[in-house]
């Protein structure tokens, strides 16, 4: 049962079958190659994501070509210019990030430097069950509930700010219930609990001694939050936004039910408009040939504008944590 | 004694503007929490209102009826049997893999340019859109093989993969490497260590993560989309023919005019949204319960 | 006790003549236990290191260790902290190998064989070279199991003779009355001293051929420390020990013989590296030392 030995095996103690010297066992190594396996999967699986649906939406790069950033969308005509979708993502998620940011640091700030470790724990949770509720649950009280609801103050302010130069061509009529804003706002509470965790984390980083410096130099919780916590937590803090806004940037199905599935390029944000993932959602299943490879089209856009960002957003989140802990 | 005249240290908060300007800064980090607070408990005190007059035992079984029905008839069954089986499949599928996957993180590649690599597009992975999962399961699986339960399974699955690889990775970080010590210093391989000491200790942090993947998972509407064909026949079989779930129903349902419609649509937000609490909880419990490493 | 005996120093090159203070007789076959197939000549030594230096990365952290380890002694090693005395005791069960850019450097023979040789399984290397460490570090799981775990591994899954095993290696840890109404209460719930006979009574269940110990006092009480150097005393027939201690009474107290690790500096480099300083049996070392060195530590003055 020995495997090759050039030397007489020294005292094989009770219960040890194994000579002294042996390869490594057969169970070990495919263990760690079944881990390894497991590993690569996530790389292979990003890999095949791009290529896939490349192949899938060539025919509308190839139809086209630089006309895919044109602005008109038109299936019947056979016209796939994809620049309002893209503007809507961009405005929808701007407003979210805008919206969620402030109020995101807010909580975590209030979670780390105000509230006693007791209180800390029941605010934690209200930020978990908001991360909990499916976007398909905030879409649906979103078009049945928030839309009306908002529709009405959208009338009131669209001609409240009539005549007022710009104003007006943000916040006048057309208004709709369902438009740009309505999607920013559910966004806005989609991506906060996302926001908070990471910039709690963030926040946590900031060593002890410079907060107590701080104090110890008589700063109220303001002053010591802009000297102490701020400039370490700056960069990571970008991170948690730009992770946020990749988050809002891909939302889909609650953005579909409320963002009006009007594709028009225009600065009022009170109107309808589109989105990439929302016209993917709404479209798809009417749609063949050219036209789906134009929704797969979208969908490549997407990917590719989601994985820089979260590239970004990731490598300045984890130098911000090295830095932290230098 | 000299009189003491002179200043008289006070020792309260800083005077005036400073002072005023930190309570203004706490109330707003108030008002922040408060503006997060208002719209959660409207959207659950509306899904509670409008879902709960609709949910009976009939309601959860029943067949999915035309959409003009109204409220009383019918219900979402085979939209629960198609959640329980595509999910189901999807954490089959998953969770092994990501546990495996965090192993190798942890335990043998981690610190290397490949096990780096990894574990960032781990991280990154987890920040891809949904409808994107979905999308390229259509591209590589259904125009193949058809839309099926198993197309959601597969989609949901790589949702759920990167973040079963986190919280694991997460979760192996934390067993004490004594722990590991005393099991190599008793002469076991690594994949002994790994599978007999390391697990173990770690798995109350690993099930709790898995359970929140699923949560996750169980309310994703944008990957089904284009995988299982949303339908209202119930549909057993994950592995042929289109399917339904609980979100795909709620999807289909809330752009529709009959009121009928809606209500269902509110009560399986309601069966939804207990699901995922449901889920949430029975993480932190495990969490509570079963995660101690040493004295 | 040990009867005191005369003996000149040990040079650490040839192995030792007399007979070691045990009731053993030299020339009896050195295993114990009746199952087990032994080696070594009688009076030939369990461990033999030569000339070892012990690198992390390119940090030399121990230099030119010659030294031999004898069956059912047991040998302290003591010195003060940062002198390498834990890294050379890791080199005996290859535990180094689990660190990052660890590397041994010269020869160490284990019965004649040597342990880093190419073929060398450390598995099959620690299943004969047991340790305890300085933290006990039970696993999370039941007494019972604990103990049971190292067999289990070697492929004992028999109830019964696992039953025996456990039962066994608590008695012989001094630990089985104390837990034996309890053997699946977790193994986490015990007390230090308790714990630490737990890890012991894990290490024996496998039946190794040498006990390594490193610092497995430090984090006791006197009275948990007391009951382990009882254990050890009691064991050493046995067992062959090396014991790991910065408590010099400790080495006077249960050791044989004590090797005295010390620092030495390099002025250019500003580094430091462990040597062993002089190596004997604990009575000459601590009553006679050689080396100024030795007697600067052993009576307080140093460390």
């Amino acid at each position: 049962m020995s495997t090759v030995t050039q030397q007489v095996d020294p005292a094989v103690p009770a219960g040890s079958t194994r000579p002294l010297s042996e390869r490594r066992p057969l169970g070990d190594r495919t263990f760690q190659a079944i881990a390894l396996a497991s590993g690569l999967l996530v790389l292979v699986i990003l890999v095949l994501i791009a290529f896939s649906t490349t192949q899938q939406a060539a025919p509308w790069f190839k139809a086209e070509g630089w006309g895919i950033f044109a602005k008109t969308w038109n299936p019947p005509a056979n016209q796939f210019g994809a620049l309002s979708f893209i503007y809507g993502t961009a405005v929808t998620s701007l407003i979210a990030v805008v919206m969620a940011v402030p109020v995101s640091v807010g909580i975590a700030l209030l979670l780390t430097e105000v509230v006693p470790y007791r209180w800390a724990r029941p605010i934690v949770y209200v930020i978990d069950l908001l991360a909990v509720v499916p976007s398909v649950v905030w879409g649906l009280w979103g078009i049945l509930v928030f839309v009306p609801w908002i529709a009405k103050i959208y009338g009131h302010i669209g001609s409240a700010v009539t005549g007022i130069p710009v104003l007006e061509s943000l916040f006048g009529p057309p208004t709709s219930g369902a438009s740009f804003f309505t999607c920013g706002i559910i966004l806005a509470f989609m991506i906060t609990p996302i926001v908070t965790s990471l910039s709690r984390e963030v926040i946590a980083t900031v060593p002890a001694i410079d907060k107590e410096g701080a104090y110890a130099l008589g700063a109220t919780r303001l002053e010591m939050i802009q000297g102490a916590v701020w400039p370490h937590s700056k960069g990571g803090i970008v991170g948690a936004v730009l992770l946020g806004l990749g988050r809002a940037m891909g939302e889909t199905i609650a953005a579909a039910l409320v963002i009006g599935s009007s594709a028009v390029i225009t600065s009022h944000l009170f109107a309808p408009g589109d989105s990439m993932p929302a016209v993917i959602a709404n479209q798809f299943p009417e749609a063949s040939g050219t036209f789906r490879a134009a929704l797969i089209g979208l969908g490549v856009l997407l990917f590719a504008f989601t994985i820089i960002i979260n590239v970004i957003a990731r490598a300045i989140v984890g130098r911000a944590a090295e830095q932290g802990s230098a | 004694m000299a009189v003491t005249t002179g200043q008289q240290f006070n020792l309260r908060e800083a005077k005036g503007w400073r002072r005023t300007k930190n309570r203004i800064a706490t109330t707003l980090m108030y008002v922040a929490f408060v503006l997060v607070v208002i719209p959660l408990v409207f959207v659950l005190i509306t899904v509670v209102a409008r879902g709960i007059g609709i949910i009976s035992w009939q309601f959860l079984t029943a067949d999915i009826p035309p959409q003009v029905a109204p409220a009383s008839e019918g219900g979402i069954g085979p939209a629960i049997l198609g959640t329980f089986l595509i999910v189901g499949l999807a954490t089959v599928m998953a969770v092994p893999l990501g546990i495996l996957g965090a192993i190798y993180l942890n335990e043998y590649g981690g610190r290397g340019v490949l096990g780096r690599l990894i574990g960032f597009m781990a991280d990154v992975m987890t920040g891809v859109p949904s409808i994107v999962m979905g999308l390229f399961i259509f591209s590589i699986w259904v125009l193949k093989f058809q839309f099926s339960g198993f197309a959601g399974a597969l989609a949901l699955g790589c949702l759920m993969l990167p973040v079963v690889i986190r919280s694991t990775d997460e979760m192996l970080k934390l067993v004490p490497n004594p722990l590991r010590e005393g099991s190599y210093a008793l002469g076991a391989t690594k994949a002994r260590v790994t599978v007999t000491v390391v697990l173990p200790a770690a798995i109350g942090g690993i099930v709790s993560g898995a359970l929140l993947a699923i949560a996750r998972a169980a309310g994703e509407t944008a990957p089904l989309l284009f995988t299982i064909l949303t339908v209202t026949s119930p549909n057993p079989n994950p592995f042929s023919g289109p399917n339904t779930s609980i979100p795909s129903q709620i999807f289909s349902n809330a752009t529709s005019s009959f009121t009928g419609a809606q209500a269902r649509a509110w009560g399986a937000s309601l069966t939804l949204v207990v699901i995922a609490f449901a889920f949430m909880l029975a993480a932190r419990f495990v969490t509570a319960r079963f995660t101690r490493y040493s004295r | 006790m040990e009867q005191p005996e005369q003996e000149s120093v040990t040079s650490l090159q040839q192995p030792e003549t007399a007979a070691p203070p045990q009731a053993a007789p030299p020339q009896a076959a050195p295993a114990p236990a009746p199952e087990r197939e032994g080696y070594s000549e009688p009076g030939s030594p369990v461990f033999d290191a030569e000339k070892v230096s012990c690198y992390y990365g390119s940090f030399r952290a121990v230099t030119d260790v010659s030294l031999s380890i004898y069956e059912n002694e047991i040998t302290a090693f003591i010195g003060p902290s940062g002198c390498g005395k834990t890294t050379v005791l890791r080199t005996l069960n290859r535990m180094n190998d689990l660190v990052n850019g660890a590397r041994v450097e010269g020869d160490i023979r284990y019965r004649g064989a040597s342990l880093y040789g190419r073929d060398v399984s450390p598995i099959a290397v620690r299943r004969r070279i047991g340790m305890v460490f300085q933290k006990p570090n039970p696993f999370p799981k039941s007494i019972y199991d604990n103990v049971a775990y190292g067999p289990r591994i070697n492929g004992e899954h028999n109830k019964k003779r696992l039953d025996e095993i456990v039962e066994r290696s608590l008695r012989q840890a001094a630990l089985w009355e104390e837990v034996k109404n309890r053997l699946k209460a977790s193994g986490l719930g015990l007390s230090g001293g308790q714990a630490q006979r737990l890890c012991i009574a894990r290490t024996l269940a496998v039946e190794p051929d040498v006990v390594l110990m490193d610092e497995p006092c430090s984090a006791l009480d006197p009275i948990a420390t007391a009951a382990i150097e009882d254990l050890m005393r009691d064991i050493k027939s046995r067992y062959t020990i090396v014991i790991v201690t910065h408590n010099m009474q400790q080495a006077t107290r249960v050791s044989d013989r004590t090797a005295f690790f010390s620092v030495l500096r390099n002025e250019e480099s500003d580094t430091r590296t462990g040597v062993l300083v002089e190596y004997g049996r604990t009575q000459q070392i601590f009553e006679d030392p050689q080396d100024s060195r030795t007697e600067a530590y052993v009576t307080g003055q140093m460390g």
